[in-house]
């Protein structure tokens, strides 16, 4: 009896946990505050930062999204109009929070200067056109 | 060494936790074991050095440098984690021996991270022996960050009283814990529940976590508490725009503290175990990660020092090997 009802507890608590994050989908960019929004990278324009963003994407972002940024197995590419035209804060805040129900884990274990590093190389990727439907809701 | 009964033994013997029930299981944990008659620390010392020449694995743990603490931080969905802890001491009135969990942790999604742990130890002039396994699942409670980050924690766990690796104190663990013989200890199997509260939030490069530690024995027996908070941060918060391997950007140091709480009959302090110690991590470029700790015992009731050492290689995306290559 003891058994079942801790059984039944546990149950629950997955429930609820799964229940609560599939509710949390959603476009993220319609959930960057608008503080978020407006945040600067300290180290735009910064060759030297985009050179160390270069390395770090490679080590932890390249598996999924492509040595070159282009995707990868139906991930989003970085080369893409939305990202060009997204603000350095609103992808400051993505790689803090991820959208953990599309799959994009929250990097916020990365130091904060290093997330920076990552954007400025970012901005240095060439952009390409559109993207398919399927991979722009990601 | 002679195993006459020991009057710290006796004390503390009569709290010790972990044995929870004796059970007839002709498993390979009964029967799995073989005489031992040196410290295996060859072993640890062939996979550390295995690790570093194994070049094909680019890795880059993103957890802090704990042993028993959890962060926030899952495993990357799609990425397999694989990871030696090992665990080594001297505790008074007992044998050296050596602990050895291979852990295999999986990111099922961004928010799930599911990990399997197999365990074995072997002690100087006893025995080697497989202890048992351990299943864990951590949730992300929150879609989002926050200044306190909560994860949700819960482990099924069958491993016998043999069982060295400490990943966690609770309840009365205390030293008798490492004294017995393994012989005496292999038949005494727990089968318990655990669940862990964990939070952890990451202010100005530093990182910050506390669990709140619940075990349940499924035969029986109060629930357990207790206890892990640790702190760290990376030596330096920047990475520098060359590849380099031995530059503070690699490296990580903190402290932890851990230990238990004893039982919902007892709930506190006495007749429970606690240590301390300072933690270093270091991210070999395209290569393993490295932990390193002494852990202290802080009271009569701990061992002296446990030594710890993890190696750990992270498979990048290892679900899309079985991908069609047309997906690609």
């Amino acid at each position: 009896m003891r058994v079942q009802r801790l059984a039944l507890f546990v149950l629950v608590l997955f429930a609820l946990s799964t229940v609560a994050l599939m509710a949390a989908d959603g476009s993220w960019l319609r959930r960057v505050p608008a503080a978020d929004r407006q945040r600067i990278n300290p180290y735009a324009g910064d060759p030297q930062a985009a050179a160390a963003g270069k390395l770090l994407f490679a080590e932890n972002c390249a598996k999924c999204h492509g040595n070159d940024a282009g995707g990868r197995h139906g991930r989003p590419s970085l080369r893409s109009e939305r990202v060009a035209h997204a603000t350095d804060g609103e992808l400051a805040w993505l790689l803090r929070n991820g959208s953990l129900a599309r799959g994009m884990p929250s990097w916020s274990s990365l130091p904060e200067p290093e997330r920076w590093q990552i954007i400025a190389f970012i901005r240095t990727l060439p952009h390409d056109g559109p993207q398919p439907e399927s991979v722009r809701r990601q | 060494m002679a195993h006459s009964p020991h009057p710290l033994r006796e004390s503390v013997s009569r709290c010790k936790p972990r044995i929870k029930h004796v059970t007839s299981s002709t498993s390979l944990r009964n029967h799995g074991s073989f005489k031992l008659g040196f410290f295996p620390l060859w072993f640890f010392i062939c996979f550390t050095l295995a690790s570093c020449i194994t070049p094909f694995i680019p890795a880059r743990a993103e957890e802090p440098p704990y042993f028993v603490t959890y962060s926030e931080a899952l495993e990357e969905p799609g990425n397999l984690e694989i990871a030696q802890k090992g665990t080594t001491g001297a505790p008074k009135d007992a044998h050296g021996f050596y602990s050895s969990t291979l852990e295999l942790e999986y990111g099922a999604k961004a928010w799930w991270t599911t990990e399997l742990y197999l365990q074995g130890q072997g002690t100087a002039n006893d025995s080697a022996l497989f202890t048992g396994f351990r299943w864990e699942n951590r949730f992300r409670i929150l879609p989002t960050e926050y200044w306190i980050n909560p994860v949700f924690y819960i482990e099924y766990e069958d491993v016998n009283g043999a069982d060295k690796s400490a990943l966690e104190v609770t309840g009365h663990d205390s030293i008798a814990d490492f004294q017995g013989r393994n012989a005496d200890n292999r038949s005494d199997i727990a089968r318990t529940v655990e669940g862990k509260l964990i939070l952890s939030s990451n202010p100005k490069g530093w990182n910050l976590s506390e669990n709140w530690i619940m075990e349940k024995d499924l035969m029986g027996d109060a629930w357990e508490f207790g206890y892990a908070v640790g702190a760290s941060r990376p030596l330096s918060l920047t990475a520098m725009d060359h590849a380099c391997t031995f530059c503070r950007q690699n490296f990580s140091a903190g402290a932890e503290v851990y230990g238990g709480l004893a039982t919902v009959h007892d709930f506190g302090l006495n007749d429970t175990s606690h240590y301390a110690g300072p933690t270093v991590q270091f991210d070999v470029p395209h290569g393993p990660t490295l932990f390193f700790s002494p852990q202290f015992g802080l009271n009569s009731n701990s061992a002296g020092v446990l030594w710890r050492i993890t190696a750990s290689y992270e498979i990048q995306q290892f679900r899309d090997f079985f991908r069609r290559k047309e997906s690609q």
